[in-house]
């Protein structure tokens, strides 16, 4: 096992399952033997705010927090989101994001716009950028309750770990009943 | 067995394998979920206190009885709990005691961000600091044993970065053996009149001296040393970003940081070029240090506000001409254009919402509080002029009508919740009639805890570990103290409580208004119900944007439909709490059938 250490920022809307799919990470981390950490903040944030979950792994990490400007993945739940912790990220890191617009409460109010062209200005920084219609492959794999799972599939194609130990967490993390339609949902995205 | 666990689990998990009988908190965000974990181990009696100052009594109690006890606060909780802590150093415990205090820098979640590293020395209680979930597991049981071989309460701190961060456990089984808790006579011990204080002073002065010896040999201060011409001391999280960024330079980590271990650090010093003490907030270590004659910097150029990550330690010491051994990378904004930001609201169908429109509307000037509600001070609603700690709201009304004109008086409208009122609102109100101040206090009752994540109190029906439990009934309390004039009013209904406010205001006495429905997110059957949806006729809405006065994160502007933009309620995100309703002037907003 190298010493790389790999950082993965989880980013999106409070109230979005962020938490669950990061723990979801760092249980498929621990079993395919890594040293993992992770943090993210609760409290306020879960009222609608913006969240980011800081997931690491590798033999032996020491910060639970993602040094700034050298996250690997940013995995974003949300579009806006996405780019306003994009700073976050290595030169040439990976995107991987939900294309789902969330509208914060200027937004709604319809004192601001939401942004145009949000993937346009990520793929323009990020090359390599992968935008994943969350909603429609929760659809396809018949709950639209299983976004995440689905998203957390396209990002599991990009780590190296095998995909024995992903279908293990989601067995031990997902609830029995409803382990079936996640696993399919994880399947599709991870066939993107 | 291993488990990913944050530090809260990981306390929790370390209390009940050490023998823990007896648990108790407030909740206070970072350190909510130690008890929430906690009632996991039935062996463990967990129970939520009305506030710290209580629950560190409740503690004590049973630690006085030969109990290991854990009691748990954030950092401002130990604020209300300092008056039994300070004396409880003097008389020692009989059960270890362990107080978990969790700080909060960066005010992620606070209202300040006090250094609680500083209690341990005025109080003159030991203190560790663990630096992830394993030593948090592993801290807990050595916090209680050292809390029965010194006999003294033992504080155990973490920050927001370790009570919620997450990292891997090995889990052991609980101890047994302990002694049977049962009441032992020993007053001269427990009793602290002047007579038996002055017996205990010097003890405890001879106790930390004692442990300040051991602790230049406990395991859990440990030199590490590698490249000789920096050493750093550090704790905490401190110590995983230091690792971070100077992975080859040589670091004495203290896992006990009060008392310091003297001679190790003039050790560790004599055998590194230059030394630095990392350490988020204030200078606790570093002046220690100094104070020994030994020559060492770090709050003259790492930050005192705020908490450090890799990213802020290496950006100080590249500033000093010292470079991280990886290379540096810009942190800053981002050239991008700036986005919207997304500040947390109160959730669709808050019964908070109705009432701060109410208050903007009629002008009061309000006193507020802490919880969920405090997010009342946001705009739109932009109701609230005070927010210092729990209770203040009423004590600052009762201040602000002893000096204002008689108009301004009518203005003043203290807003608390009901777990605060409960927390440290009572004798506040008990004083405003005491004192006969003219001021109307609004318990926002919703049943719950919610801020924090929807814990139980003694007004919810139920304790932590699910028993039912009598439910303070808040207006014959009010009534007890005195208020004559207590209503309850549904805060859904706009008109109702506009006209209670405005009466109330009106009345030169003290006045309470209670809102009687419950927090949405509470998940218990039958308490929060949904009504029948709302919707908006687009033929009929004129684009006036009353609604949008609520802040409700179901109704959103459509700026493209209809002549100027109309509203458009989400139904995915809509209680049907029909305050929207009740603003909409053309019947624009309808229930569903």
């Amino acid at each position: 096992m190298s010493d790389k250490v790999t950082n993965l920022l989880l980013v999106g809307v409070g109230g979005q399952g962020i938490l669950l799919a990061s723990e979801i990470l760092s249980e498929t981390f621990m079993l395919a033997g890594f040293d993992v950490k992770k943090s993210e903040i609760h409290g306020m944030s879960q009222r609608g705010g913006s969240v980011v979950s800081h997931v690491r792994y590798g033999r032996e990490v020491f910060s639970p927090i993602v040094p700034e400007g050298e996250g690997d993945i940013l995995f974003g739940f949300e579009l806006m989101e996405t780019c306003r912790y994009l700073p976050l990220l290595k030169p040439g890191g990976t995107v991987v994001a939900n294309d789902l617009r969330i509208p914060p409460p200027s937004v709604l109010m319809g004192k601001e716009n939401y942004p145009e062209g949000l993937a346009d200005r990520i793929s323009s920084e990020f090359p390599d950028f992968l935008l994943v219609d969350g909603q429609k492959l929760a659809m396809e794999a018949g709950n639209p309750r299983t976004a995440n799972t689905a998203l957390l599939g396209a990002v599991s194609r990009r780590l190296d770990v095998a995909e024995d130990y992903w279908l293990q967490a989601l067995e031990r993390m997902v609830p029995r009943k409803a382990l079936e339609v996640n696993r399919k949902a994880f399947l599709l995205g991870r066939g993107l | 067995m291993k488990e990913i666990l944050s530090g809260n689990e990981a306390i929790a998990r370390g209390a009940y394998e050490a023998g823990v009988m007896v648990a108790t908190a407030y909740p206070g965000t970072p350190s909510t979920e130690i008890l929430e974990n906690i009632i996991r181990y039935k062996e463990v009696d967990a129970s939520w206190s009305p506030n710290e100052k209580v629950a560190l009594e409740v503690a004590m109690g049973a630690s006085f009885a030969g109990a290991r006890t854990l009691v748990a606060m954030k950092h401002v909780g130990v604020n209300v709990a300092a008056d039994p802590l300070f004396t409880l150093s003097y008389t020692g415990i009989k059960g270890g005691l362990v107080l978990v205090t969790a700080d909060d820098p960066e005010m992620h979640s606070s209202q300040n961000e006090q250094d609680n590293r500083n209690y341990a020395r005025f109080a003159k209680v030991p203190m560790l600091e663990p630096a992830d979930s394993r030593e948090c597991k592993e801290f807990t049981r050595l916090a209680l044993e050292l809390s029965e071989e010194y006999d003294t309460p033992v504080m155990l701190r973490t920050t927001t970065r370790i009570s919620h961060s997450k990292s891997i456990v090995e889990l052991d089984d609980r101890v047994s053996g302990l002694p049977v808790p049962a009441l032992v006579s020993n007053a001269a011990k427990q009793v602290m009149l002047p007579t038996n204080a002055k017996v205990r002073h010097p003890l405890v002065e001879a106790r930390m001296a004692k442990l300040a010896e051991k602790a230049n040999s406990m395991a859990v201060n440990r030199m590490e040393m590698r490249d000789t011409t920096m050493g750093i001391i550090t704790s905490g999280t401190c110590y995983q970003y230091v690792r971070e960024v100077f992975p080859n330079v040589s670091t004495l980590k203290l896992g006990l940081v009060n008392p310091l271990p003297v001679s190790l650090i003039r050790d560790f010093a004599a055998k590194v070029d230059r030394l630095f003490v990392v350490e988020e907030l204030d200078p606790c270590i570093e002046e220690q240090v100094k104070a020994l004659g030994i020559s060492v910097s770090g709050k003259d150029f790492l930050p005192l506000c705020g908490e450090l990550s890799p990213g802020r330690i290496r950006a100080a010491f590249t500033a000093i001409g010292i470079g991280g051994e990886k290379a540096s990378v810009p942190v800053g904004e981002s050239s991008a254009p700036r986005l919207p930001g997304r500040p947390p609201n109160m959730c669709p169908g808050c019964p908070h919402r109705g009432v701060f429109y109410t208050l903007n509307k009629l002008k009061a000037y309000v006193t507020g509080d802490i919880g969920c509600y405090t997010l009342g001070f946001l705009p739109p609603l932009s109701a609230m002029e005070t927010c210092v700690c729990m209770g203040a709201s009423i004590g600052n009304a009762t201040g602000a009508v002893k000096v204002v004109s008689e108009e301004e008086k009518r203005r003043v409208v203290a807003v608390i919740g009901d777990s605060t009122f409960f927390h440290s609102g009572v004798t506040g109100l008990m004083d405003m009639v005491y004192n006969n101040a003219p001021s109307t206090v609004i318990i926002l009752d919703n049943r719950i805890t919610a801020m924090t994540g929807r814990q139980d109190n003694p007004a919810s029906g139920y304790t932590l570990m699910n028993e039912t439990a009598h439910k303070v009934d808040i207006p014959l309390l009010c009534g007890a103290l005195g208020v004559k004039h207590v209503r309850v009013v549904n805060p859904y209904d706009l008109e109702e409580t506009r006209q209670a406010l405005k009466e109330e205001m009106g009345r030169p006495e003290t006045s309470v208004i209670i809102t009687d429905k419950p927090c949405v997110l509470i998940k218990r059957e039958g308490v929060f119900q949904r009504g029948p949806l709302c919707a908006v006729d687009v033929e009929k809405c004129t684009g006036c944007r009353a609604c949008l006065g609520l802040g409700c994160p179901a109704i959103q502007w459509r700026p493209t439909e209809g002549k100027k933009g109309v509203s458009f309620i989400d139904p995915g995100l809509c209680t049907g709490c029909d305050v929207c309703r009740q603003l909409c002037k053309f019947d624009a907003i309808r229930r569903a059938q």
